[in-house]
């Protein structure tokens, strides 16, 4: 990796509060965890950033719990730690199997939620997850706490409402009613990343996210609305066809990811039966 | 900074942000740990710390600070590691050798008696370039096999 610390600096608060303190004093700091998508920026240059804040070792950021029915995980929880969780594999299997399929166990012990969120990549495995889940993310910043639906988190590519002087605490997840299912598809079944992957809940209400098919993960709507009242599964794949906008990139084809974004559908519809 | 290296204590001058890896093989003159892709997906760096495998090119050393870390070089100070650098000696398990020690480091969080479906998961982020994963398997699994019993009969003998 082309060394140039120089230009590079590390704040490590010991806590919260502390780390507050210093992005509201300097919001330009980019906060920073497992680190799995910090090192490939810097390794290949396209890391705009130089100057980061530490969030890895701060404990109120760490660990999952349920609260008056809602699971709450801290942002910098682990995919190692989401897989090992009881509460994850009986509440929100889906999330638990999305967290076994990014990358390998290396990255699974380092990568966390918060920080896929953050990264706000439309390849981010978990994120269809958290929109089929109707989840929330709640943002802290010195002057409060704040939570906004998972839906309303992202404004466009890579950006979303989060201010610069707030962090991401924490992913809250309600009780879900209804079959989970879930699916990647990429070049190979270890270690690769999506070419389009969907997350669905199949129950009074019917809820279908898919991600890698438009700027942001896409919660279809359309498309779940005609499953909901017993529409037929064609009905719902060109509902869902209108709602995405799959490109061709380094990953796949824009033709390709539209026919397996309907496939996917009718899978999941059949599945789920 | 202050992190325990194969069971020594290194005091690192580094900045903060360097990786894990380049600490090791520059600051530490360990170079058992290699450098495949550089960004994470080929485990070919995969290092312990505190006993989590990691791929080292993505760590910065101050994850590593006050940790335990565990390198090649001081795999085999543990049984399971002794055990998994005598089976891939014995069945072939390394090829050029590259992913080697990532491989051993990968594998030696598992626990004795694991499946092979166990060793492929805790083994799918790290890359074979000469694909020889049927013999890296192989390896793993002799390694990790249950200590047999000494029959009753042959204890009697």
């Amino acid at each position: 990796m082309p060394a140039i610390f120089e230009k590079m600096s590390l704040v490590r608060p010991r806590s919260l509060t502390a780390a507050l303190s210093l992005l509201t004093s300097d919001p330009t700091l980019t906060p920073i965890a497992g680190c799995t998508d910090v090192y490939v920026g810097l390794h290949f240059g396209t890391m705009p950033h130089k100057r980061f804040i530490d969030l890895w070792r701060l404990k109120e950021l760490h660990g999952i719990s349920v609260d008056r029915d809602v699971l709450r995980i801290g942002a910098t929880t682990t995919y190692a730690e989401i897989i090992a969780s009881k509460l994850v594999q009986k509440r929100v299997p889906m999330l638990a199997a999305a967290a076994g399929e990014v990358g390998g166990a290396q990255i699974q012990n380092r990568g966390t939620l918060g920080g896929n969120v953050a990264n706000a990549s439309p390849a981010g495995d978990t994120l269809p997850v958290l929109a089929a889940a109707g989840a929330r993310v709640v943002l802290r910043s010195h002057a409060g706490t704040r939570t906004v639906p998972f839906d309303a988190f992202y404004t466009g590519y890579r950006t979303s409402v989060r201010k610069p002087e707030e962090l991401i605490t924490a992913i809250e997840i309600p009780r879900i009613d209804g079959r989970q299912w879930w699916r990647k598809v990429g070049t190979r079944r270890a270690q690769a990343i999506s070419k389009i992957m969907m997350a669905a809940v199949r129950g009074k209400d019917v809820r279908i996210a898919i991600g890698s098919v438009a700027p942001t993960v896409v919660l279809a709507k359309q498309a779940a609305a005609v499953l909901s009242r017993g529409g037929a599964i064609a009905e719902a794949r060109a509902a869902l066809l209108a709602e995405i906008a799959p490109i061709d990139d380094i990953r796949s084809t824009g033709a390709y990811r539209a026919a397996v974004a309907g496939n996917l559908l009718e899978e999941f519809w059949t599945v789920t039966k | 900074m202050k992190l325990t290296v194969n069971g020594k204590t290194r005091n690192v001058k580094a900045h903060p942000m360097k990786r894990l890896l380049d600490v090791l093989r520059e600051d530490c003159g360990l170079t058992g740990t290699k450098e495949g892709c550089g960004e994470g997906e080929c485990g070919a760096c995969t290092v312990l710390i505190d006993g989590v495998a990691v791929d080292a090119c993505i760590v910065p050393v101050a994850h590593a600070e006050g940790c335990r870390v565990i390198t090649i070089e001081g795999a085999t100070a543990t049984r399971t590691g002794k055990a998994l650098q005598n089976a891939f000696v014995v069945h072939g398990g390394a090829q050029c050798g590259i992913c080697t020690p990532g491989m051993i480091l990968a594998a030696t969080p598992l626990k004795t008696g694991a499946s092979l479906a166990e060793i492929k998961v805790a083994l799918a982020g790290n890359l074979c370039r000469c694909t020889g994963y049927p013999a890296i398997f192989r390896s793993v699994e002799s390694a990790l096999k249950t200590p047999r019993r000494k029959s009753s009969r042959a204890r009697h003998l």
